[in-house]
């Protein structure tokens, strides 16, 4: 893993792109990490739930966060994109870094944009598909056709082929998987470069975790993603990277199929086989 | 079985009666109402009844409809007044304030919630109609206004709170603001209740008559503009009622079918929109 | 090497981030101070509204001092002036109405809460929640033209013929006076007895109950011995809520009880309540002591109704933290 790191924590200045919305992206520092965790210590007013976390998470890959019930793999994931800040007493130290810049000194609802969030239950506004989708642009102020951004999203998500006819539709009006999509393509519309999906397929049937297991091979080719999920399988089948988390600890980091075959620590080795959790 | 069986099997078949005979006088005051309204108000209602000015006094013929235009121009102003200070509050104490400040504003307004109609009407008196020297329609909007706090404070605080923590955090992930978070997502999602708690305590402030008496006071003519003396639906009622003539005391019951009508349609109708609501979310 | 960040969008368009950002952050703070303004006004009227009384009634108070609760006169032509008979007429017709009001209320929420199939329950319920919604004048119409005829004829004369011996049925039957304003006192009150008694009794655990029934209890029993005492602070909540607002009730009052400041034993007779005195009287009060006197009829009421109000949130308080009372906050 490249390890680049730019000293200045500076907010960006953003270039409009007239790239095509499907190439992939690469950042000009060609560093594989998109975003870097370093020596995280996270906690709950008194209660310590993370300690000395570090992980690099790659660019337009999918890094899977495991763990039994309460590893803090959660707690880590909403401390990317700063979601831990809606929590009141919560605090943290260490570094956490987008393209190398520390996003604690960034503005959040800047930085919100930029990493995506989907939630384990969906949670689709009680408005219209189409306003659900277009909801993040009209806040960010996006110029421009809102319907063939909504349009893109809704593909990009898979959805588009069974709303295209019902867009002004209550979003309520759609199944639990076409729900947690339709959160996915909202989150897509607002075309943040690292989506975090935390256990987003645990309230789902199977045929609907199929769909969006599928769904994150075609986004990482521009989209970092990391998912949290207590579905060892999943995260063989879906992740180039896992990191198993046991009691706030990261025990270890590997590439999926080799934390799956060859674990190098005893407690991994216990979780994947079974044992606990 | 003993005697003491019997006494206790007895005591409870009577008294479990005496409660359904309470059930029943207790459900029947309404129906009584509404029959002697009906019966003694249905024969002065006539169209003209609603179009008509007040008669002098001894002639036939005389309507309301100074005191229907009177009632709106007096509900208009405290919406203006009410709705504001009590969205706005509620707003504050459910998404922004801290516990002491959530705690202190909560307790004002029950204050407020408690204080009676007519030192309502006084309060309005010393701080409107004694600085303009006049009664007016200003003076008996802010009575109702201030009457109406209370009400949508609350229920617009508790509709808040219902909207679920979820849409909260969806909003926010994309990089919404708080502010917008809540006026466009957390908002609109209670809106049906906020507006049920508006309408209920519009049509609840319809019918105070105290504090009336001596802000908007009464006309028998029309008003014009908001700085004079207003006739209102049940400020007419009362003086109807309490008045030596038969023909106003007809009037009276044509005038309390009015607005009965009025005040149970709107709480029927917000009632049918709440439950459609609860029936709505998933 | 510096990293930048790429965007991908559609061609020719940006997000302008820097003023975006700007904006939405001073957004978050204006609006924080725009409600919290608004929400302080509530408190600003409150205080307004305590000083104005306080303000207005000095004159009074000066005159009079503590006299004034207890003296009788009510003299517009020598400005001599006493709240007693104004108290005596609120506390008694307030009592009356709690008299008939909190047996009948409670009898039926017992009957709603514990007896009554949960259809015809709510239904009923419903129902009575509107009369709830009836306007105070309205309560007034009706009991001016039906209900005082009622009493003077046949409801008086039959209570003084049974009871004629005890005081508080003495003396002539005019039909307006304490007891028919009691009266319809307490038909205002009984919808709130009912409803916030129901939800407390409804509230209380099925366990409860059953513990009592298993040892062989009769329903009866079982309510009026287990479930009515566990309710107990919430049902007690609610009738001093309902005292407060019997308490501030003007127009109903003011229509069926005389407006004849006396104080006389017998539930017969014509009396005044502070209400009814200030609806009366106030835009007729030709001097500043006069206005001023009424005024601190006023504040004596709110006083009154503060308190009330206030013990009635401590009941309803404690028998929510117990866990098995009210739910009415």
């Amino acid at each position: 893993m490249g390890i680049s790191f730019s000293a200045k924590p500076v907010m960006e200045k953003e270039t409009p792109v007239t790239t095509v919305t499907v190439a992939p992206k690469e950042t000009a520092a060609s560093s594989s990490s998109r975003m870097s965790v370093k020596d995280l210590n996270f906690y709950y007013g008194k209660i310590q739930s993370l300690f000395h976390v570090s992980v690099e998470i790659a660019t337009n890959k999918v890094t899977a966060l495991i763990g039994p019930s309460g590893c803090g793999k959660s707690t880590l994931l909403r401390t990317l994109n700063r979601m831990h800040e809606t929590i009141s007493h919560t605090r943290l130290n260490g570094k956490i870094l987008l393209d190398g810049n520390d996003i604690l000194t960034q503005d959040v609802t800047r930085l919100r944009r930029r990493v995506g969030m989907v939630f384990q239950r969906p949670n689709p506004f009680p408005k219209s598909i189409f306003d659900n989708v277009a909801y993040g642009l009209r806040v960010n102020g996006h110029a421009g056709s809102l319907k063939e951004h909504v349009e893109r999203s809704l593909h990009r998500a898979a959805l588009w082929e069974e709303v295209k006819d019902r867009l002004h539709k209550s979003a309520y009006s759609l199944s639990g998987g076409q729900q947690q999509r339709l959160c996915i393509a909202r989150a897509l519309a607002v075309d943040p470069e690292v989506i975090l999906l935390d256990e987003p397929c645990s309230a789902l049937d199977p045929v609907s975790t199929a769909k969006i297991e599928e769904l994150l091979f075609q986004l990482k080719e521009n989209c970092t993603i990391v998912i949290v999920t207590h579905n060892m399988q999943q995260a063989a089948r879906v992740s180039d990277s896992t990191a198993f988390m046991l009691l706030g600890e990261l025990i270890e980091f590997k590439p999926t199929p080799q934390l799956f075959t060859t674990p190098g620590d005893p407690r991994t080795e216990a979780y994947i086989t079974g044992r606990f959790g | 079985m003993t005697l003491r069986t019997v006494w206790r099997k007895s005591l409870n078949l009577v008294m479990l009666s005496l409660t359904g005979v309470c059930a029943l006088i207790t459900v029947s005051a309404l129906v009584v109402i509404l029959g002697y309204l009906a019966k003694n108000g249905a024969t002065a209602l006539h169209w003209t009844f609603f179009t008509n000015l007040p008669a002098p006094v001894g002639e036939t013929g005389g309507g309301i409809a100074n005191a229907i235009a009177g009632s709106a121009k007096l509900l208009l102003l405290a919406a203006l007044v009410g709705v504001p200070i009590g969205l706005l509050g509620a707003i504050y104490v459910a998404e922004y304030a801290s516990p002491v400040p959530a705690f202190v504003v909560r307790y004002a307004t029950d204050l407020l919630n408690g204080v009676p109609s007519i030192v309502m009407g006084i309060f309005a008196w010393t701080v409107v109609v004694v600085p303009m020297h006049s009664f007016s329609a200003y003076a008996g909007g802010f009575a109702l206004g201030v009457m109406m706090i209370p009400i949508i404070l609350r229920s617009s605080e508790e509709f808040l709170r219902t909207v679920p923590r979820s849409l909260r955090e969806g909003a926010m992930a994309l990089g919404t603001s708080k502010w917008r978070t809540i006026a466009t997502v957390v908002v609109p999602a209670a809106a049906s209740g906020i507006v049920t708690a508006i309408l209920l305590s519009l049509s609840r402030v319809a019918g105070e008559t105290a504090p009336l008496l001596f802000t908007a006071f009464g006309n028998r003519f029309w008003s014009h503009g908001w700085n004079e003396p207003v006739a209102s639906l049940p400020v007419v009622i009362y003086t109807y009622a309490v008045s030596p003539y038969d023909d106003w005391h007809r009037q009276a019951w044509a005038a309390g079918l009015v607005l009965l009508g009025l005040v149970l349609v709107t709480n029927l109708v917000c009632r049918a929109l709440l439950a459609r609501r609860a029936t709505q979310r998933r | 090497m510096e990293a930048t960040t790429t965007t991908v969008g559609p061609a020719g368009t940006g997000w302008h981030p820097q003023a975006l950002v700007r904006r939405l952050r001073n957004g978050d703070a204006i609006a924080h101070t725009v409600t919290l303004i608004f929400a302080a006004s509530i408190l600003l009227i409150t205080v307004l509204l305590v000083s104005q009384l306080w303000i207005h009634s000095a004159p009074s108070r000066a005159k009079f001092g503590w006299n004034f609760l207890h003296t009788s006169t009510w003299d517009p032509v020598f400005d001599n002036y006493g709240a007693l008979p104004f108290l005596y007429g609120t506390v008694v017709t307030t009592l009356v109405s709690l008299v008939i009001a909190v047996p009948l209320g409670l009898g039926a929420a017992i009957f709603l809460a514990e007896l009554a199939p949960p259809k015809l329950s709510a239904g009923l319920s419903y129902v009575i929640d509107l009369l709830a919604a009836v306007p105070s004048v309205i309560y007034g119409l009706l009991a001016i033209f039906t209900l005082v005829p009622f009493m003077s004829k046949t409801v008086e004369p039959f209570l003084k013929k049974t009871l004629g011996d005890l005081p508080f049925f003495k003396g002539p039957t005019y039909g307006v006076g304490f007891l028919t304003a009691g009266l319809v006192l307490s038909v205002m009150i009984v919808p709130f007895i009912v409803s916030v008694s129901r939800e407390v009794l409804l509230s209380v655990p099925a366990d409860q109950r059953e513990a009592a029934l298993s040892l062989g209890a009769t329903r009866w029993e079982t309510t009026w011995k287990v479930v009515v005492p566990y309710a107990r602070s919430g049902i007690m909540g609610s009738v001093f809520l309902s005292m407060a607002r019997a308490l501030g009730e003007t127009m109903a009052v003011t229509m069926v009880i005389g407006n004849t400041p006396q104080i006389s034993a017998s539930l017969f007779s014509p009396g005044y309540t502070i209400a009814a005195v200030i609806a009366n009287e106030f835009t007729e009060a030709t001097g500043d002591m006069y206005l001023s006197a009424l005024i601190e009829l006023g504040l004596v009421l709110f006083l009154l109704t503060f308190i009330l109000n206030g013990v009635a949130q401590l009941m309803i308080m404690l028998s929510e933290r117990r866990g098995g009372g009210g739910q009415r906050g």
